[in-house]
């Protein structure tokens, strides 16, 4: 018979939030004893044992999902190794990197022996396994408004990226090789953006950040896209809507994003 | 007289690089980044109107379009170095031919593979796999071509390398790299040693060494 080993339930905050009324229920956390943290990583060969296992990053600062997870490490003031994947000569497609990420995608991450691909899933982890460090990245209080939090960073993955990512392609990408960008592609795709900014203007007239009062994953994920975004003529969808605009600067300006964006000048 | 050359980490640019370095010129660099649209700048604009890289500096004399910059140096520089133009009226039409055939032909398919298999990725999008068989049909087509006349030639104007050769590097090495399709040029034998030979000369092993875009 298997027994389930529980750690001891433990209260991630004791207050609730001030936009919605919640129940105040410990939030309870189940910890398989299969992941514990490893605190020894005995490398082979000439390194001696080492204390802590270095969370190691895959992938280039070039790369908006990469950015999004060095964010996460940044914000939560983790140490890490990154490691560049040479991908002039094709590197992500071959092994060892198809180890890491069947789908020759980056990033990946590596912390001891836990092996994560898909960006949002790993700063979803990374919120995780490391809330008591660093900044919090989720809503404080009940499952409710923890529940808005996964509402937003869905409409960062399904609604905003897909657009944002291709507009910023278009502009950036193509602009770099003096290739002139398909105006009515561009025009197409910025009247989609525009749907999604009108609302994101209404939420954030009600809500200093998009799931809560904090500075969440639902933010941060959107800021790779952004920062791309800003650098090219469709900033004006951003800037002309007052509410977007206040949010944008406010989570553009923050210390862990700018060490992110200092990544590229290297 | 300062020959200055903007935003060299990028392959169009390394076009105009690669000649400075072949005619021995000393020359001085200007970053431009375009992931943030510096060259969208005011100050960049002045110099290039369509907001394009790369720009050759001259002192007092700009010159853009990097074929054009290449013809400039070769023609300026013609006593130093390799001459990269040919030494007739009629090896001199053949090379402006291929240099054109390089711009209408080679490269817009091979940039279109290029864009979709080694950029998009960076945003998180998937390729147009479409877009990316007919470019690659298209690029087949062009260097059946290739192969027919570098059997016939060692270089593509004849049988002294040129700028003509010379302007196929930058978007060829994405080819034989990133993209994952050397086969392309390996599979037809005229090719491939013509791309053997080009892509070892010192003055391109010396961009690739010291221009290296970092993605």
């Amino acid at each position: 018979m298997r027994t389930i080993q529980r750690r001891l339930p433990f209260f991630t905050h004791s207050f609730s939030s001030p936009h919605l009324p919640c129940i105040n229920s410990p939030s309870l956390l189940l910890s398989s004893p299969s992941h514990s943290h490893s605190t020894f990583n005995i490398r082979s060969k000439s390194s001696p044992i080492i204390m802590a296992a270095v969370i190691k990053v895959h992938g280039v600062p070039m790369s908006t999902a990469t950015m999004r997870v060095l964010a996460a490490l940044y914000e939560k003031d983790l140490q890490f190794e990154l490691i560049p994947v040479d991908m002039r000569v094709g590197a992500h497609k071959q092994e060892p990197y198809l180890s890491l990420n069947p789908f020759g995608q980056v990033p990946a991450l590596q912390d001891g022996d836990l092996t994560l691909f898909e960006s949002r899933a790993i700063t979803s982890y990374i919120a995780e396994e490391y809330s008591d460090k660093g900044e919090k990245l989720t809503c404080p209080g009940c499952k409710k408004v923890k529940a808005t939090t996964k509402v937003w960073v869905e409409v960062e993955g399904q609604q905003f990226d897909p657009i944002a990512s291709k507009i910023a392609f278009e502009r950036i990408f193509k602009g770099m090789f003096g290739m002139t960008t398909d105006p009515a592609a561009v025009k197409d795709l910025e009247d989609k953006l525009v749907k999604v900014l009108d609302i994101y203007e209404a939420r954030l007239a009600k809500s200093p950040f998009l799931a809560c009062d904090c500075f969440t994953l639902a933010d941060l994920h959107h800021l790779p896209a952004i920062h791309y975004l800003m650098g090219t003529d469709s900033k004006t969808l951003f800037e002309s809507r007052p509410k977007v605009s206040e949010w944008v600067k406010k989570i553009t300006a923050r210390p862990a994003w700018s060490k992110v964006v200092a990544l590229q000048k290297q | 007289m300062v020959l200055t050359i903007y935003a060299p980490l990028f392959a169009s640019s390394k076009r105009a690089v690669v000649t400075l370095i072949e005619k021995g010129l000393e020359f001085e660099t200007v970053n431009v980044d375009l992931l943030k649209g510096e060259q969208k700048n005011p100050e960049y604009i002045a110099i290039q109107p369509f907001g394009k890289i790369p720009v050759l500096v001259d002192g007092d004399y700009k010159i853009f379009e990097s074929r054009a910059i290449m013809r400039y140096i070769a023609e300026k520089y013609r006593s130093q170095g390799p001459d990269l133009l040919g030494k007739t009226v009629e090896e001199r039409g053949q090379v402006e031919q291929w240099l054109d055939v390089e711009a209408t032909s080679y490269h817009p398919p091979l940039l279109a593979l290029t864009l979709n298999i080694v950029f998009a990725p960076l945003m998180g999008l998937v390729a147009d796999e479409k877009v990316i068989k007919e470019s690659e049909e298209k690029l087949g087509e062009v260097l059946d071509v290739y192969e027919a006349q570098l059997s016939k030639n060692e270089y593509l104007a004849g049988d002294f390398v040129s700028l003509a050769d010379l302007a196929h590097l930058p978007f060829t090495e994405y080819l034989v790299g990133p993209i994952g399709k050397a086969n392309m040029i390996k599979d037809r034998k005229h090719v491939s040693a013509w791309w053997d030979k080009i892509s070892n000369r010192p003055a391109w092993k010396e961009v690739s060494e010291k221009f290296a875009l970092p993605i």
